[in-house]
């Protein structure tokens, strides 16, 4: 009787360390550009090559601009991602350059081309590596330490985290997608309520999710605390990986789904912690603070101060007084000055089909600035195929070039100190989307709809 | 990063007392495109948005401004943070531990640590300790009230003492982890060593 994190966990265990770590085996290393660079210069100290280059593939992502992908301005970012093609030539490791078809964010990169598979161990110098334990992987966000001992033994030392099944049942209501699930799980659970735990995410409703709401769910993890957040792989994955450009093929490709079929928990798996929710309970949500789990349905006021606990009330208004909302304020109806529709978390096909069914014969409201930026270029050319770009420039918006963008301040896209941003992205901590900026986390339906009328606007109404 | 063998610690601290101060907090996401080591740089970028206004004028009511506070870490002074609940959730950046041991902390106390940042803390010589949510309560009251109050960390006997009152606690650390902090060893020196395991691993 074993979990699936257990199966996999199990299959990778190359020693467990006396009363020490587990020495676990990777099969995949992503690498960008920002967490990787001193951990090549860790292997020119010690005068190593990568141990297994052909395990490990890398492209730029958080500096690149979305405006253009001809030059970098900014001349550290500038040389932060030359850093990286340069190291990766010097280990013989496969590089996915800025502007080529091939480029995108990590994130999305990976399972779209098929070089996250399931039952791998995967990690990566970024927390939001969890992402791609949709496909059913162990995938863990590490530290650029971490990245070093990859680079060199292609394994890492981790303690085992303990197990938490989170089960969704039942049906998610209108408007409401696999990002106001996550948010909703955040404010229920708090951003540290799965630290020290790996999550499964079972039950209706995930088995009947597409594999890109799947990706968004786990994706997420981390701002609940967990490191990875995995989904046992069944028909949805096989379909989305059938074809894709570095999955197996033929026969091998029989094989391997055989073998993917054996990974699930058990009947009788054993979770350290165990909990459920009702998809009905599910609202569009929207988030009211300064981390993901201060959140609220999109049509409920944010608490009042004597519904927070009094050893949480300081934070309570510190995180208030920042976003500049009053405690019991109805936040639907509220002005915003930004848009952005992207990031690992929501920036794949099936988020900018749900925006453009929302803003499809609509204006954009004329007081927003709107970045709407694709996961990768793959995504871009999907939605270029399907018309969808179409469909936004007719309502008034631009299609950008593949980045993270406006997630994280390191590119041009920053939003201004003081402006309000809503946004499909995965933090709105202080400063994230640019010092000062202010940020509301929320799903592509609720952003398009926002986009639309110019304010923090329910998808259910327009 | 410098790495300094761990025995006992006896600190004066400062007080950060954010609940869920996330890695953001810690280091903005302007500093990370560097490609430098240099501890200097990070040092200087730890806690910079808190510490620092929009035009760089130092915050004066931000507890490392502080007079009391504002002192550089050296042996016995300000080597201890004590950190609110959730410290480094977020982001996975080890730049957040970067700072922290640039600026010249030693130890973290806290309630709880994000997990890839623990990791972080201790892959950069930077001791994570894990007290009650009580005894970090006391610890936030001994010292605001007296910034001269010191605090022991044992790490060969994993205890963790307040001085001024005598309270102390134990933290967990495995051995193997204990061992590579008393000892100044990394793990990649670890995995380094046995390449034979991780080929025959490969093998079957």
């Amino acid at each position: 009787m074993k979990t699936l994190f257990d199966k996999i966990w199990d299959a990778h265990v190359v020693q467990n360390v006396e009363d020490g770590p587990t020495q676990l085996y990777i099969d995949r290393l992503y690498a960008h550009e920002v967490t990787s660079p001193q951990a090549f210069d860790t292997l020119r100290d010690k005068g190593i090559r990568a141990f297994r280059p052909e395990r490990i593939v890398a492209m730029p992502d958080h500096n690149t601009p979305s405006d253009q992908q001809e030059r970098i301005d900014d001349p550290v970012g500038r040389k932060q991602v030359e850093t990286l093609q340069k190291n990766c030539e010097e280990f013989g490791i496969r590089h996915f350059a800025m502007g080529t078809k091939d480029n995108g964010i990590i994130h999305v990169v990976g399972p779209e081309k098929g070089l996250s598979l399931p039952g791998m161990t995967i990690v990566c110098g970024d927390s939001h590596t969890s992402t791609h334990g949709a496909v059913g992987a162990i995938a863990m966000g590490i530290g650029t330490s971490e990245v070093a001992q990859v680079l060199a033994s292609q394994c890492i030392l981790q303690q085992k985290p303990k197990t938490m099944r989170i089960n969704i049942e039942g049906t998610l209501p209108k408007g409401t997608t696999a990002k106001d699930v996550a948010l909703y799980i955040m404010a229920r659970m708090t951003t540290s309520g799965a630290t020290g735990y790996a999550v499964e995410y079972a039950g209706s409703t995930i088995r009947s999710m597409s594999m890109e709401g799947r990706l968004t769910l786990s994706n997420l993890s981390i701002e609940m605390g967990s490191r990875a957040g995995i989904i046992a792989p069944d028909e949805t994955t096989f379909a989305y990986l059938k074809g894709r450009e570095y999955a197996p093929k033929g026969e091998a490709w029989d094989k391997a789904v055989e073998e993917w079929k054996k990974l699930y928990s058990d009947e009788g798996a054993v979770f350290d912690k165990e909990v459920t929710y009702r998809a009905e309970d599910i609202a569009p949500r929207i988030t009211y603070g300064t981390n993901p789990g201060a959140g609220i349905a999109v049509d409920e006021c944010i608490p009042e101060l004597k519904d927070i606990p009094e050893t949480e009330q300081a934070q309570f208004l510190s995180m208030l007084d920042y976003m500049q909302f009053k405690p019991g304020e109805k936040l639907e109806g509220h002005p915003v000055d930004y848009v952005f529709l992207g990031a690992c978390t929501n920036g794949r096909i099936e988020d900018f089909r749900a925006f453009a069914s929302v803003v499809k014969g609509k204006k954009k409201a004329d007081s927003v600035v709107a970045w709407l930026v694709p996961g990768s270029w793959l995504v871009r050319q999907q939605i270029i195929d399907e018309g969808i770009d179409k469909i936004l420039e007719e309502a008034g918006f631009e299609l950008r070039l593949p980045s993270c963008s406006s997630c994280l301040a390191m590119n041009p896209d920053k939003v201004p100190a003081g402006k309000l941003s809503i946004s499909t992205s995965n933090r709105n901590f202080v400063g994230r989307q640019g010092p000062g900026a202010r940020t509301v986390l929320a799903s592509p339906l609720t952003v398009a709809a926002s986009a639309i009328t110019g304010k923090i606007t329910d998808p259910r109404k327009l | 990063m410098a790495k300094q063998k761990f025995n006992i610690i006896e600190s004066t601290c400062i007080p950060v007392e954010i609940d869920n101060c996330n890695t953001d907090l810690i280091i903005p996401a302007r500093y990370l495109a560097s490609t430098t080591r240099d501890p200097k740089f990070f040092g200087d970028a730890f806690m910079h948005d808190l510490r620092y206004d929009s035009e760089g004028n130092p915050v004066k009511d931000f507890v490392m401004n502080q007079p009391q506070y504002s002192e550089a870490p050296r042996e016995g002074v300000h080597e201890i943070i004590i950190g609110g609940q959730n410290w480094g959730s977020g982001s996975s950046r080890e730049h957040a531990a970067w700072a922290i041991s640039g600026y010249g902390v030693r130890v973290v106390i806290s309630s709880s640590f994000a997990d890839i940042h623990r990791n972080n803390l201790l892959n950069c010589f930077v001791l994570p300790v894990v007290v009650s949510r009580e005894f970090q309560q006391e610890l936030f009251a001994t010292v605001k009230a007296d910034p001269s109050a010191k605090v022991r960390v044992d790490v060969p006997n994993q205890t963790v003492t307040n001085l001024s009152t005598g309270h102390s606690e134990t933290f967990p650390i495995n051995s193997y982890k204990k061992y590579c902090l008393e000892n100044a060893f990394d793990d990649i020196d670890f995995l380094l060593s046995n390449t034979d395991k991780i080929e025959a691993f490969e093998k079957h």
